[in-house]
């Protein structure tokens, strides 16, 4: 039996999941469990959605070998390669399952929230491709810091609503697609982002990107007779890391979700609710949200998804953290070690493999790349003067 | 055993009237002054908001409000210590996200609010399926939960909803967040219809009751109203005096009107 579990209607992970949301809500959220449910047993959506995923998001993505960073760090260093996919990070994977089934259920529009832009722009993509209304809030102050992400989503048709409330940030452009989600419930799906928020999105993001896992799981044994010794990801809400780890919870392989030191809910939050779920949260010592600070716009979330919480507390994963200082060396090491640019998210995974390589000489480490850096060159390049 | 809150309304609907309970942000400067000006105008209980970072059911007014509160230093003991002072002779129920509660520890928190003399407590982010520890623990403790009744709702849940409310049972006015809206919403009095159907606790219309020709339409069907933002922008924008000029006006309109 798997360490990960299929929730019951209460939708725990342990103590931790849940669905608190307004009374308003909650029909909805019932009729989402029972849809996904639904069509993730129908081989005719699956069919559909494994056809969606190859031939247009680019599944499967590769494995590649770091053999320079292998070299430098003395250990064997794998990535799987989710940059490559279509709109460039694995949001896609989520996004493509998630759209589908709002229009299977009949549903005529969407709306997400951002923080980085990419799971705007995964979302914004696949309402194009599937013919639904599409309305992304984003946080004003990532909406300056990601102007690119911002121009592509309207490109692809879709309306982008800069939030100004509380910290302008990830956790405010969730309130307000909740918000919006709460007045416009029977026509619009609220497409989550991550592997968070009310049962069942974090159990439904996670089944959606463990495809990453799954595929992963195959290319390693297949690269190396075995599994790695080390999985790592970078964590925000933790969709990217849930998906690897989904492939290897149940390998001996030590788990490792990296949290940014401005961001960290594992390692400096305690139990709290927010979001609709009960889960690891930064806050403060009257339950007031706290704001988180990253340099990376998607891991800036002062919470993190249920399962991740769970992981923690069986001892099943460990969730570091890595400084901003730390990760704008991982987004340069990587750039000029293997002419990848990572997304700044991934650079955090890159910071403490490179940080932690002289306890792991000798072993496998496989890291998800679960963004490519495109997107943050501009914000780099203000960093990096001197490469100017 | 009948709650301070529930008997309060019973009182006001046993007399053929209808009830009027006014919202007001917790930690808002010059808050208690509209508190006062509402129990002097014609409010029948006041429900008070603890500001919380992420208001996800509220509008841009009580939104505002409550961030303003928050850099004012408000916190929860602050406002039970000002609510313990207040004496106002009317029941006070205090609004509240789910986590104010979940972090304080639910037992804690009831007799926290037991202390401050606050009869009742509304909890928008906790479903009727989360509900069951916080409820048993103000049970216990003597606070009155009041449920939300929400226009979303089969008509197989509404009973256990209604089962489960303490005071009364708030009846959603519409789809959407806390604020005005220029006319009474259409779900609003049907579902009210719907609630008052299946309970004999007082059910009131909270959300878009905006005005007091507002406040009559939505008691036609229920027995009275909450009035949230229309109440919070006239303590931004005029104080306690703006305040309880429209709690006055409210209560007037209420009275006159014929049932």
């Amino acid at each position: 039996m798997s360490i990960l579990q299929t929730p019951g209607s209460d939708g725990r992970f342990g103590d931790f999941g849940g669905r608190f949301v307004p009374e308003t809500l909650v029909p909805a959220c019932q009729e989402l469990e029972a849809a996904f449910a639904d069509a993730w047993n129908d081989p005719l959506f699956r069919t559909d959605l494994d056809q969606l995923l190859r031939e247009y998001a680019g599944r499967p993505s590769m494995i590649t070998e770091c053999h320079n960073l292998s070299e430098q760090l003395g250990i064997r260093l794998f990535l799987k390669r989710e940059d490559l996919n279509h709109t460039g990070s694995h949001k896609i994977n989520n996004v493509l399952g998630q759209v589908l089934l709002a229009k299977r259920m009949g549903k005529k529009r969407i709306v997400a929230e951002t923080g980085a832009g990419q799971h705007g722009v995964a979302s914004a993509t696949a309402a194009a491709l599937l013919g639904l209304e599409c309305k992304v809030y984003m946080g004003e102050v990532d909406v300056a810091r990601q102007e690119l992400n911002v121009f592509r989503m309207r490109l692809l048709g879709s309306e982008v609503e800069a939030v100004t409330s509380g910290s302008r940030t990830l956790k405010d452009a969730v309130n307000e697609a909740m918000r919006d989600w709460v007045a416009s419930v029977e026509t619009t799906h609220y497409c989550l982002g991550s592997v968070m928020g009310p049962h069942p999105y974090p159990f439904m993001v996670r089944q959606f990107h463990r495809v990453i896992g799954d595929e992963a799981f195959v290319q390693m044994n297949d690269a190396i007779g075995t599994n790695p010794d080390f999985v790592v990801a970078c964590v925000g809400g933790g969709s990217n890391a849930m998906g690897i780890f989904s492939g290897f919870v149940d390998t001996p392989a030590r788990l490792i979700g990296v949290e940014p030191a401005g961001g960290a809910a594992v390692s400096r939050g305690q139990p709290g609710v927010v979001h609709g779920m009960k889960s690891y949260l930064m806050q403060d010592e009257y339950g007031q949200v706290a704001e988180a600070h990253s340099i990376s716009a998607g891991l800036d979330y002062p919470g993190v998804g249920p399962e991740h919480s769970y992981l923690a507390s069986i001892g099943r994963a460990e969730y570091p953290t890595v400084t901003d200082d730390e990760v704008i060396a991982g987004f340069q090491l990587m750039s000029r070690a293997e002419g990848i640019i990572p997304a700044l998210e991934c650079a955090h995974a890159m910071a403490w493999i490179s940080r932690e390589a002289k306890n792991m000489q000798g072993k496998t480490v496989l890291m998800n790349l679960s963004g490519r850096g495109d997107k943050d060159v501009g914000q780099m390049m203000s960093i990096l003067k001197e490469l100017m | 055993m009948t709650g301070r809150l529930e008997s309060a309304l019973r009182a006001r609907i046993d007399s053929g009237g209808k009830c009027l309970v006014p919202y007001i942000t917790g930690g808002y400067p010059g808050w208690v002054d509209s508190v006062r000006a509402c129990a002097a105008n014609g409010a029948d209980a006041i429900e008070i908001g603890i500001p919380f970072s992420d208001p996800v059911m509220d509008g841009p007014v009580i939104q505002q409000a409550s961030q303003l509160a928050l850099e004012a230093g408000a916190t929860p003991v602050s406002i039970f210590q000002e609510i313990r002072n207040l004496d106002v002779g009317i029941p006070i129920a205090v609004m509240c996200y789910y986590n104010t509660v979940f972090h304080a520890g639910h037992e804690r928190f009831a007799s926290d609010l037991i202390a401050a003399g606050v009869s009742a407590a509304i909890v928008p982010d906790l479903p009727l399926e989360e509900a069951g520890d916080w409820c048993a623990a103000a049970d216990a403790a003597g606070v009155e939960t009041v449920m939300l009744a929400a226009p979303t709702a089969p008509d197989e849940r509404l009973p256990r909803v209604a089962e489960r409310a303490r005071g009364f049972v708030y009846s959603v006015g519409l789809l959407g967040v806390t604020g005005e809206r220029a006319e009474l919403a259409l779900t609003a009095t049907v579902l009210a219809a719907r609630v008052k159907k299946i309970t004999n606790k007082p059910v009131l219309i909270g959300v878009g009751v905006s005005n007091a020709a507002q406040a009559v339409e939505a008691s036609r069907v229920a027995d009275g109203v909450i009035m949230g933002a229309s109440v919070v922008h006239r303590m931004i924008d005029g104080g306690s005096e703006a305040v309880g000029l429209f709690i006055a006006e409210v209560r007037n309109a209420l009275d006159g009107a014929t049932w």
